[in-house]
């Protein structure tokens, strides 16, 4: 494809991610730190974000799933993927921690259940999306092309 | 102003994601980072741990503390008291930042000597500030003037209402820029609750 497509696919693709609440301006933040001495620094501290975020799902699904949750410890995990997902602009998946902070101020296990589905899924997405995106950048960048600046 | 003195931050964060991006914001407002995961860890950087001090040279001299409040063990609130009981450290100015709002918290660290409390998720911007804020201080004869703006900052902070997001010793000198930043602040951090 040609460099001028992919840089106008990118640029689309960018805007719908944060038309659609995907990302919000955090994520611009953190593209305006990357330049020329750190090109990678979006692409590691997302990949951050996935491992840290993956781990915690983790934690997540075996403490809910004890016979006597431990809701404090549950909550103290969503504090932590709110931070990270904040950090991040990873809009969604944020949102989705606050709901969940009080389902486990209520010590509901069936309501923190269905949260920890909801944040699943809005992780995948996001996770989804945002491979698609540096996936873009990528082929940009081999065909000769500048990573255009969506602001 | 106009030295080109590049100050020695010690970033403490339990959060990798938080420690990459506070790392990223202070080196390219030019700072040294030194970024460490607890407030033990950061204790024993200082050495206040009992270990020997890695601060003994003057070129590893400690600027700035910039500490998450949150953290398991320790947190962001008792290593600013350890600091400030620290005849050794007590000078040093520590900066605590925070994702959740809560004004007992906000005036707890402020009492205890915090220079400035930061909402996340950090900017550019509040970098830039504070880099600003310490350089002038590191050059400044005139510590009367900082501590006279701290202490008029918390005699302020009893009558502040709920629209300042960010607390910090420059209110009263920058006040109509920062109600005007903060109301859009306050907008956008409501739904963070």
């Amino acid at each position: 494809m040609e460099v001028v497509q992919l840089q106008r696919s990118f640029v689309e693709y960018m805007d719908s991610l944060f038309r659609e609440g995907f990302l919000d301006a955090q994520f611009s933040q953190l593209q305006q730190l990357q330049d020329d001495s750190n090109p990678d620094f979006v692409v590691e501290v997302v990949s951050l974000f996935f491992e840290d975020s993956e781990r915690l799902l983790n934690d997540l699904t075996m403490a809910l799933d004890q016979p006597n949750v431990d809701f404090k410890q549950v909550d103290a995990h969503v504090h932590q993927l709110k931070g990270s997902s904040s950090s991040v602009g990873a809009q969604r998946v944020k949102n989705c921690c606050i709901p969940f902070r009080n389902c486990c101020e209520e010590q509901n296990t069936e309501a923190c259940l269905r949260c920890l589905q909801q944040i699943k899924q809005e992780y995948l997405l996001v996770k989804n999306k945002l491979q698609t995106l540096f996936d873009l950048e990528q082929q940009i960048v081999a065909a000769g092309g500048a990573i255009p600046m969506v602001q | 102003m106009g030295m080109a003195q590049e100050l020695h931050v010690l970033a403490v964060d339990d959060s990798l994601v938080d420690r990459k991006v506070i790392e990223r914001l202070l080196k390219i407002s030019c700072c040294k980072v030194t970024a460490v995961e607890s407030g033990r860890r950061a204790l024993q950087y200082l050495g206040l741990d009992g270990e020997k001090s890695s601060m003994g040279i003057d070129g590893l001299k400690v600027n700035l503390i910039l500490t998450d409040y949150s953290m398991p063990g320790m947190t962001g609130y008792e290593l600013l008291k350890k600091i400030k009981e620290s005849s050794a450290l007590s000078k040093i100015p520590v900066v605590i930042m925070s994702s959740e709002k809560i004004l007992p918290r906000i005036d707890r660290c402020l009492e205890e000597g915090a220079e400035e409390f930061l909402l996340k998720p950090v900017k550019l911007s509040d970098v830039k500030r504070l880099r600003d804020f310490i350089l002038r201080g590191e050059g400044d004869d005139d510590k009367l003037t900082d501590k006279k703006i701290k202490e008029a900052c918390s005699r302020k902070r009893k009558f502040q209402d709920d629209s300042t997001t960010q607390v910090t010793a420059h209110d009263i000198e920058s006040s109509p820029e920062s109600s005007a930043s903060s109301e859009s602040q306050q907008q956008k951090q409501s739904k963070i609750g």
